[in-house]
């Protein structure tokens, strides 16, 4: 392994290789931050300009465009409440509120520390782990998938405040049933699609974000134009730039980013699963462990809340590439596009790959933490002046909101009918927002809904119907039984509160 | 706190068919009972293949959840009502109906056109009177998205009457 490690670092500190990591960040930075292009889009673009580099440093540049692309996405979370990539949506939950505050600069701070070491830990979770992870992630059955996305929807009790457990609640079942409109992926029979075929498809997740935040909290914003407490908020905008990160967050942050990038890698580990799903299971978990005292502040700003989905969406991207590299699996849709670049290069991905191409598979490893150096020395002095969004004038910064969601939705599905889709939500959810139904559950639900869905009938219909799949298998049962666990741990915390 | 009170006194006061908390509950539990009527129409898969639950089955529970959350919530808005929200400004109906510009423009002229128009009215209606700043960003900002957009990622956007000129 020391030969390989070696290998990879000659190949990656290359001048070009950094160049092109250094180019890979930035770019995707750029684009992450543009709602509805994600790393995906940006690595698709990136595909035609790779095939004139020898694949080491293609693949180098596109590692580098995913992670500044996932940070990027960040950013635009934290600033507008409008993220720019999905695995960023849990971000927003306290890194909003926190800019709202005028913390924005620490939010990004803390967003920019907490990526790296999410990277940092992962890169060396994969350099040591890779193989025999991929051998676990293929272990992974349905009803273990079905049982990960049940200890997934335990996270909603993050977003319901004091006497709002209901609304959060109901808020669920409005996301997961917004994931079952659209075609059936068990049987193909179509589900209120009302005849048009635009809907056949389903809804999608970037659609319903931009709709619930991005554009319902411009909305939003206009209510709040004459509140009172907002002008204290004005007032804090002169300590945007502040990027001091404190003792007690940094004693905060060595806690949760430990814990947070070990979910967010074997998460990104399981093909199918990837760095949203990361995000939001780690901001679930990160809230079960806290304090009391903590735990009250999540949702309006709290520090654990934003780094665990920032460490864990981290991870996970160098998690997703465990399956592609050893088994030539994507582990996500932006390792998918990665692994047709790869066959496009000539080189076929799997166990082997590390005895034929050692020079890739190393040097694509060592290039994720190199990338993760690069990014945070790129981005940290530039977070006071991107942190300046926020002082743009409502009258231009609403309107931009608007224009740059109406846009990234077109350019993601170049398809009228999912603006006027995004339209239609953002306006019922700034009505629910009205009458405080809060809109992160539904996001959980609709992240989580379409796979539980689809891993519940699957493990029914592999069972013959019965339900014993939910204690057949061990690793099922474990999930299942810590799921509980969790839900009577909040209900004797309630009760002990109330007497 | 005290406003908040008097508020909630006043929703109190209204008949029940009045109060936000029966409207807003009778809009989703009608939508509800909509879509689950809905339901029954969808698809069957032959009993033979059908080893699992119906298509229909998982959205038909999730309905039924659903309306009788919204009669728990509204039987517990009844004993508290929800916080009565101030009357909603002008410039929150009046973006809302930017929106429908936008769709109108966007169907029958260009969708650039559209998120232009959308700018310049939302920045108008946010109390940006000069037009310099309007220009600013109503023309000159999708200008430079479009031509970013369209160069150097080179997506292609819909065909209308300022994109034709372009595109031509």
């Amino acid at each position: 392994m020391i030969e390989g490690i070696l290998i990879g670092l000659t190949t990656a500190l290359t001048f070009q290789n950094i160049l092109m990591v250094m180019v890979g960040c930035f770019f995707g930075t750029i684009i992450g931050m543009l709602p509805g292009l994600g790393p995906m889009t940006a690595i698709a673009l990136m595909i035609p300009i790779t095939y004139g580099f020898d694949p080491a440093t293609g693949l180098i540049l596109m590692a580098g465009v995913y992670y500044g692309a996932v940070f990027g996405g960040s950013t635009s979370s934290i600033l507008l409440n409008a993220p720019g990539v999905p695995g960023t949506v849990a971000t927003s939950f306290d890194g909003y509120p926190m800019a709202q505050q005028g913390k924005a600069g620490k939010a990004l701070a803390i967003a920019a520390w907490s990526s790296f070491a999410g990277g940092t830990l992962s890169a060396i979770y994969l350099l040591f782990m890779a193989p025999s992870l991929s051998k676990v992630s293929l272990s992974f059955r349905s009803p273990d998938y079905f049982a990960l996305m049940i200890l997934g929807l335990t996270a909603i009790a993050a977003f319901s405040s004091k006497g709002q457990f209901l609304k959060a609640m109901m808020m669920v079942v409005l996301g997961l049933m917004l994931a079952s409109v659209g075609q059936d992926s068990l049987s193909d029979i179509t589900r209120f699609t009302f005849n048009n075929m635009n809907l056949t498809d389903g809804i999608s997740f970037v659609l319903v974000v931009m709709a619930t935040f991005a554009m319902s909290e411009a909305l939003t914003i206009i209510l709040k134009r004459n509140d009172p407490t907002d002008a204290a908020k004005q007032v804090s905008l002169t300590e945007l730039g502040s990027i001091r990160i404190n003792k007690e967050e940094r004693t905060k942050m060595y806690k949760t980013i430990p814990r947070s990038s070990v979910i967010g890698f074997l998460i990104g580990v399981l093909p199918g699963a990837g760095a949203t799903i990361a995000s939001f299971l780690a901001y679930g978990m990160e809230r079960n462990v806290v304090s009391d005292e903590e735990k009250e502040k999540f949702g309006k700003g709290s520090v654990n809340g934003l780094s665990a989905p920032e460490t864990a969406n981290n991870a996970a991207c160098s998690g997703s590439f465990v399956p592609m590299l050893t088994l030539g699996i994507p582990g996500s849709g932006t390792t998918a596009v990665m692994l047709g670049a790869l066959l496009g290069f000539g080189v076929q991905p799997g166990p082997r790959l590390y005895m034929t191409n050692p020079e890739i598979f190393w040097s694509i490893i060592m290039s994720m933490y190199i990338g993760m150096v690069i990014l945070l020395i790129l981005n940290l002095p530039l977070i006071p002046y991107i942190a300046r969004i926020l002082a743009v004038p409502k009258n231009y910064l609403i309107p931009l909101i608007l224009f740059f969601s109406v846009t990234g939705i077109y350019v993601m599905s170049f398809n009228n009918f999912d603006i006027y889709l995004m339209i239609g939500i953002a306006v019922v959810a700034t009505f629910l927002r009205l009458y405080d139904f809060p809109m992160p559950p539904l996001i959980l639900a609709f992240v989580l809904g379409g796979l539980m869905e689809e891993n519940l009938r699957r493990s029914l219909l592999l069972s013959n119907g019965s339900w014993e799949f939910l204690w057949d298998r061990t690793l099922t049962a474990c999930i299942l039984a810590t799921t509980i666990l969790i839900v009577i741990w909040h209900i004797y915390k309630t009760f002990k509160k109330k007497n | 706190m005290k406003n908040v009170q008097k508020q909630k006194r006043a929703n109190k006061s209204l008949p029940f068919f009045f109060r936000d908390e029966f409207k807003v509950s009778l809009v989703i539990i009608l939508t509800s009972i909509a879509l689950l009527i809905t339901t029954f129409t969808f698809d069957i898969v032959p009993p033979i293949l059908n080893r699992g639950i119906q298509p229909a089955t998982f959205p038909k529970a999730l309905l039924v959840l659903i309306i009788v959350m919204t009669l728990l919530i509204y039987y517990l808005a009844t004993k508290n009502p929800w916080k009565v929200e101030k009357k909603l400004p002008r410039s929150f109906f009046l973006t809302l109906s930017s929106f429908v510009i936008f769709v109108v423009v966007s169907k029958t002229l260009d969708f650039f056109l559209a998120i232009s128009a959308l700018s310049i009215f939302v920045s108008y209606c946010w109390g940006e009177k000069r037009l310099f700043y309007l220009l600013l960003v109503g023309i000159i900002f999708p200008i430079i998205v479009f031509i970013f957009f369209e160069t150097i990622l080179g997506l292609r956007f819909p065909p209308g009457i300022i994109t034709n000129i372009y595109y031509s």
